[in-house]
Order: structure tokens, then C-alpha cells, then sequence
């Protein structure tokens, strides 16, 4: 049965009273064990639903809901315990002065035991492949190096969630499919929630259930394959449509049927390969 | 990057000295500058000489490094060296420098207070060349441990530390782009009178502040994130562990201060 994870009531948010809102009236839920996108333009609030889900910002109006507990600040250190959240800038996140202390450094807060630290440790730089660099200083490592390591500290923590708030937007294409599929294995693996903050269309193809926001609103709550099929939509609100996307548009505005929507380059090669069979 | 000062530079090695615990080195350190006020006679002096050159050697950093990275404490200590001879007025007349009588005691006194100088700094630098500025954070968070029965914050002010030798490169990585952004759009920072130069500082500065500022906040919130809540409850990855080499230098240290009582005159 699907058990509620997050859920956010009627949830509006401002940075101060001279502030806009920057969330208005929002409500979602999130399930355990789902892979969800939030994915919006620039200033559309994304950065500030991940802030809330970990009481790092606590909402004006509305009520936030994670793991069965409100969110407030007699909850807020119980519900980060489960809450693992990997922010944008993976500089202004790096701790420690090594990659090992760093990684270190969400477990020291825990208490866990030295030497279970020391497997973890090693465990989670082998699956975001850093191991090489264990004893680096942050200064000698390349950002993308720095966000890998950033996702190692939220994996060696077993969360209960993952948030990753454009945690890849450093790595190469190459770099964050491996990291994606990483934490993907993880979170089948121990049944885990993973909130996926983009402004990419192409990296939400992967995710059971997408949320576009716009303008501090939830503007759609859908499945990829719909949310893809909405192409001037979602250019009106700032998006960049994904290259196969618009190729599809294309191909049937001149005749050819593309029935299913085609999220990657496999699933437009089939559509392609079964018109060209029917002829 | 080789002549500069050296105090305050590590340099990797895997001698004995580099191996030792931190707070070893500390505190010997610490005895050391107050026992090196003890010593009054030419055997005495010796006897430090030889513990200071010995260590230095033990560390396996070339001697020679270490004398030309000391190049500005030279001129330091010959400086007081000369000043001893100008003021001082005891003993009997040696000889005349442009009719200036210098005295004999004067030279002694000047040559003893030149090799404490000398002591003191070779001593307290071989600590930065052999310890990581994280070790030494390790170790003064444990040896202030005590004062956190009186409330003083031991924990947040290693952690302190710790944040900023994190910070420092990132910092100066920083400095540099933005000069060079700066340089870019015509700030001249190297020609041009003083106060031109002085002046050309501020927009470095300023987008330096603002974006430390911004980093400050962000790693807080980082922090918080990441379950942090102040040193109640926490475990440490790094360990400090007294071994026997410890306690060996520690008995050879003792040694050597018994020697230094015996050699006083
Ligand atoms: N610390 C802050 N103080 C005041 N206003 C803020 C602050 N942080 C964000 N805002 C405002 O809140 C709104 C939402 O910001 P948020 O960071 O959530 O956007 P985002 O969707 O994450 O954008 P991006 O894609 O650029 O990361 C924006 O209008 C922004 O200007
Ligand atoms: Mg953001």
C-alpha cells in the first residue's frame, strides 16, 4: 500500500513581510518509495518547497507533513534525521577540509559509531565513483567532483527521502546518468522517496510523477509522458522544450503519426521503426 | 613559493616527528619555550641547541629548507644581536667600532638572547612543518577540553577553525578571479600612485565580502541540513591516539629538561 511520505497543505511561504510570496497555496503529496520531479522556471519556488520539507524555512500559512509529523521546530531535528537534501551550489555544502571528512561530517552529527563511519564512508564514495579522492581538500576538486561527493554524504546517511535540488546540474550527461541510475539502485534498494528538483524537461523522464511549478503555484501534477505532450504550455512558462520532443512535434505536423510521446531517442526510434514497417 | 616564510607551511613526510600526536608536539612545545628561559650556561645552551637541530633533523625536511625559509626571522635576530651590543654596558671594553666602546658582556648576552630567538622560532615552526592545521585543531580542542566545564565554547571554536582552513583556498581562489574580472573591466592594481592602488582595492573587496556573506548563510543552512546541533552527541571520524612513540618522546623530553637543570650554572 502507498503511505504518504510528504504532504503539503494549503502552503504559502514569503522570504519576509516586504517579500511576494513565493509559494502560494500549494498542496502535494509525496509517497514513500516514489520518484518525484519538481521542475519550474527560475525563481518559481522549487528551491523553496525543498527549504520546507526540512524545516530550514518553516511556511507562513498551511501546514507541512513529513514522515507523520507536522513540521515545526520541536520536530524539525527527528524529521531532518530522515530528510537527506543535497542543495544547488555544492561549494557553500562541503564542510569538511577533505572529501572524507566531509562525508563525514552528517554522521559525526548522528553519533554513529567510528568504525561503521569509516564503511559508509567508503561504501558511499564507491558508489558515486570518488573513492580516488578521498583525501582531496575541496579546492582540488572540479564541481561536478564536489557534487558527487555531495550526493556520497546524503547516501552514507540512509535517508528516508532524498531531495536532490539540481544536485547534477554540474555533471556531464554521461556523469549524471551514472549518479542518476546510483541513486536510483539506492533508493529501490531501501524503498526510499526521491524528490528530483529540475528545470530540465530531460531529466524528468525517469520519474513516476512530475510537479511543474510556476510563478510560486503548482501549475500541473502529471506523468511525464503528459507533461512532455504540452509543449507550448510549458514554453509559455519558461520551459525549454527537450530536443526529441520537438523533433516528434515536427515529424507529425508534416504527416508522420507519432502516437505514444516519445520521452527519449528509443522510444521515437520504435515509433519511427513501426510507421516505416506499416508502409 | 620556496624562500618565502616557512612557519605556518606543512610538509608531508612519514618521519617519526610527522607521526607523533599533535597534542605530543604541543605540549612539548609549550615547555620548551618556557624551559628555554632557564638555560644560563654554554652547556646549557648546548644541550637545547642539540635537542632543536636533532628534532629538526628528525623530521626529515632538509635542514637548509628550513634555515632559508627562517630568512626573515635572520635578519630579526641579528637585529636584537646588534642592538645588544649598542645599549648594553657590562663587562670589560673588547675592542672600538668608530670609537663606540663594545663591552664583552654585551657580546654574550647578545649571542644568548640571538640563540633563544633562534630556539624558540626553529622549535615552534617544525610543529606547523610536520602537523596538518586540522591536526592542530584536534589537538587544542582536546587539550582545551577542561575549560568546557566553565562554559567556554572548545567545540564551536575548533569547528571555527576548521570551517575557515576549509574556507581559506576557496577565498583566495575567489580573490583571484574577481581581480582578474576587475582587471578585465580596467581596475589597474599594480601601477599608479599609492593612493590609486588603495583605491583600486574596493571593488575587490566589496564583492568579496558580499559573496563570504553569502557563503556563510548558505553553509549554515547546509549544515542544519545535514543534522547538525552543536557538539552534545556527536562522534568524530578523526582520532588522536597517544602510542608509544608518544610517551617515548616524552620520556626523552623529560631527559633533557633534567639535563638542562644539571648543566645550569
Ligand atoms: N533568501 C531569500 N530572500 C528573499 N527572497 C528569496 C530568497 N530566496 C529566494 N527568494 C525568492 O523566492 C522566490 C523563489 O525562489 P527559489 O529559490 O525557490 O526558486 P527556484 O525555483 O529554486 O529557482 P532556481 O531555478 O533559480 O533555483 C524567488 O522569487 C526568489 O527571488
Ligand atoms: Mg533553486
Amino acid at each position: 500500500m502507498k503511505k504518504v511520505f510528504i504532504a503539503f497543505r494549503n502552503v504559502s511561504f514569503r522570504y519576509g513581510e516586504e517579500y511576494p510570496w513565493a509559494l502560494k497555496n500549494i498542496s502535494f503529496e509525496i509517497f514513500s518509495d516514489e520518484w518525484i520531479a519538481i521542475i519550474g522556471h527560475n525563481g518559481s519556488g522549487k528551491s523553496t518547497i525543498a527549504k520546507l520539507i526540512n524545516g530550514l524555512l518553516l511556511p507562513q500559512e498551511g501546514e507541512i507533513i513529513v514522515d507523520g509529523m507536522p513540521v515545526n521546530e520541536e520536530t524539525i531535528w527527528d524529521i531532518r534525521k530522515s530528510v537527506g537534501m543535497v542543495f544547488q551550489n555544492p561549494d557553500n555544502q562541503f564542510v569538511g577540509t577533505t572529501v572524507r571528512d566531509d562525508v563525514a561530517f552528517g554522521l559525526e552529527n548522528r553519533g554513529i559509531a567510528r568504525e561503521e563511519m569509516i564503511q559508509r564512508i567508503n561504501d558511499s564514495l564507491d558508489a558515486v565513483g570518488m573513492t580516488d579522492y578521498i583525501l582531496h581538500e575541496p579546492h582540488r576538486l572540479s564541481g561536478g567532483q564536489k557534487q558527487r561527493v555531495a550526493i556520497a554524504s546524503i547516501l552514507a546517511i540512509s535517508p528516508e527521502v532524498i531531495i536532490l535540488d539540481e544536485a547534477t546540474a554540474m555533471l556531464d550527461p554521461k556523469g549524471r546518468h551514472e549518479i542518476m541510475n546510483t541513486v536510483n539502485e539506492v533508493k529501490n534498494k531501501h524503498h526510499l522517496a526521491l524528490v528530483a528538483i529540475t528545470h530540465d524537461l530531460n531529466e524528468i523522464t525517469q520519474a513516476d510523477r512530475v510537479i511543474v511549478m510556476s510563478e510560486g503555484e503548482v501549475w500541473l501534477e502529471s506523468n511525464p509522458r503528459d507533461v512532455f505532450s504540452r509543449k507550448e504550455e510549458l514554453q509559455q512558462i519558461g520551459l525549454d522544450i527537450p530536443f526529441i520532443a520537438k523533433l516528434a512535434d515536427d515529424l507529425s505536423s508534416i504527416g508522420v503519426p507519432i502516437k505514444n510521446q516519445p520521452l527519449n531517442h528509443e522510444e521515437l526510434l520504435i515509433e519511427l521503426w513501426k510507421y516505416h514497417s506499416k508502409m | 613559493m620556496n624562500n618565502a616564510l616557512i612557519i605556518g607551511q606543512y610538509v608531508p613526510s612519514n618521519s617519526f616527528i610527522h607521526r607523533l600526536d599533535p597534542r605530543t608536539k604541543i605540549v612539548i612545545i609549550f615547555f620548551f619555550v618556557i624551559f628555554v628561559f632557564f638555560a644560563n650556561s654554554v652547556a646549557s645552551y648546548g644541550l637545547l641547541t642539540l635537542f632543536s637541530i636533532s628534532s629538526a633533523l628528525a623530521t626529515k625536511i632538509k635542514l637548509s629548507f628550513i634555515i632559508k625559509g627562517l630568512t626573515p626571522v635572520w635578519i630579526l635576530i641579528i637585529f636584537t644581536f646588534i642592538l645588544h651590543l649598542i645599549v648594553t654596558k657590562e663587562g670589560e671594553v673588547l675592542f672600538e667600532v668608530f670609537s663606540y666602546p663594545i663591552f664583552s658582556g654585551a657580546v654574550i648576552l647578545g649571542a644568548a638572547i640571538a640563540l633563544r630567538f633562534f630556539l624558540l622560532i626553529l622549535v615552534t615552526s617544525l610543529l606547523t612543518l610536520t602537523t596538518t592545521p586540522i591536526e592542530i585543531t584536534d589537538a587544542i580542542e582536546h587539550i582545551l577540553q577542561p575549560l568546557n566545564r566553565i562554559k567556554f565554547p572548545v567545540h564551536e571554536l575548533a569547528l571555527m577553525m576548521s570551517i575557515s582552513l576549509r574556507f581559506i583556498p576557496t577565498l583566495m581562489q575567489e580573490t583571484e578571479k574577481i581581480s582578474k574580472a576587475q582587471a578585465s573591466r580596467g581596475v589597474d592594481f599594480k601601477t599608479g600612485p599609492m593612493k590609486d592602488r588603495i583605491q583600486a582595492i574596493v571593488p575587490l573587496l566589496v564583492p568579496l565580502f558580499i559573496s563570504a556573506f553569502k557563503r556563510a548563510e548558505e553553509l549554515a543552512m547546509a549544515m542544519e541540513a545535514r543534522g547538525y546541533q552543536g557538539g552534545d552527541g556527536r562522534t568524530k571520524l578523526r582520532e588522536l591516539k597517544i602510542e608509544r612513540r608518544d610517551w617515548l618522546t616524552f620520556f626523552g623530553f623529560a631527559l633533557v629538561i633534567l639535563s638542562l637543570f644539571l648543566t645550569r650554572s
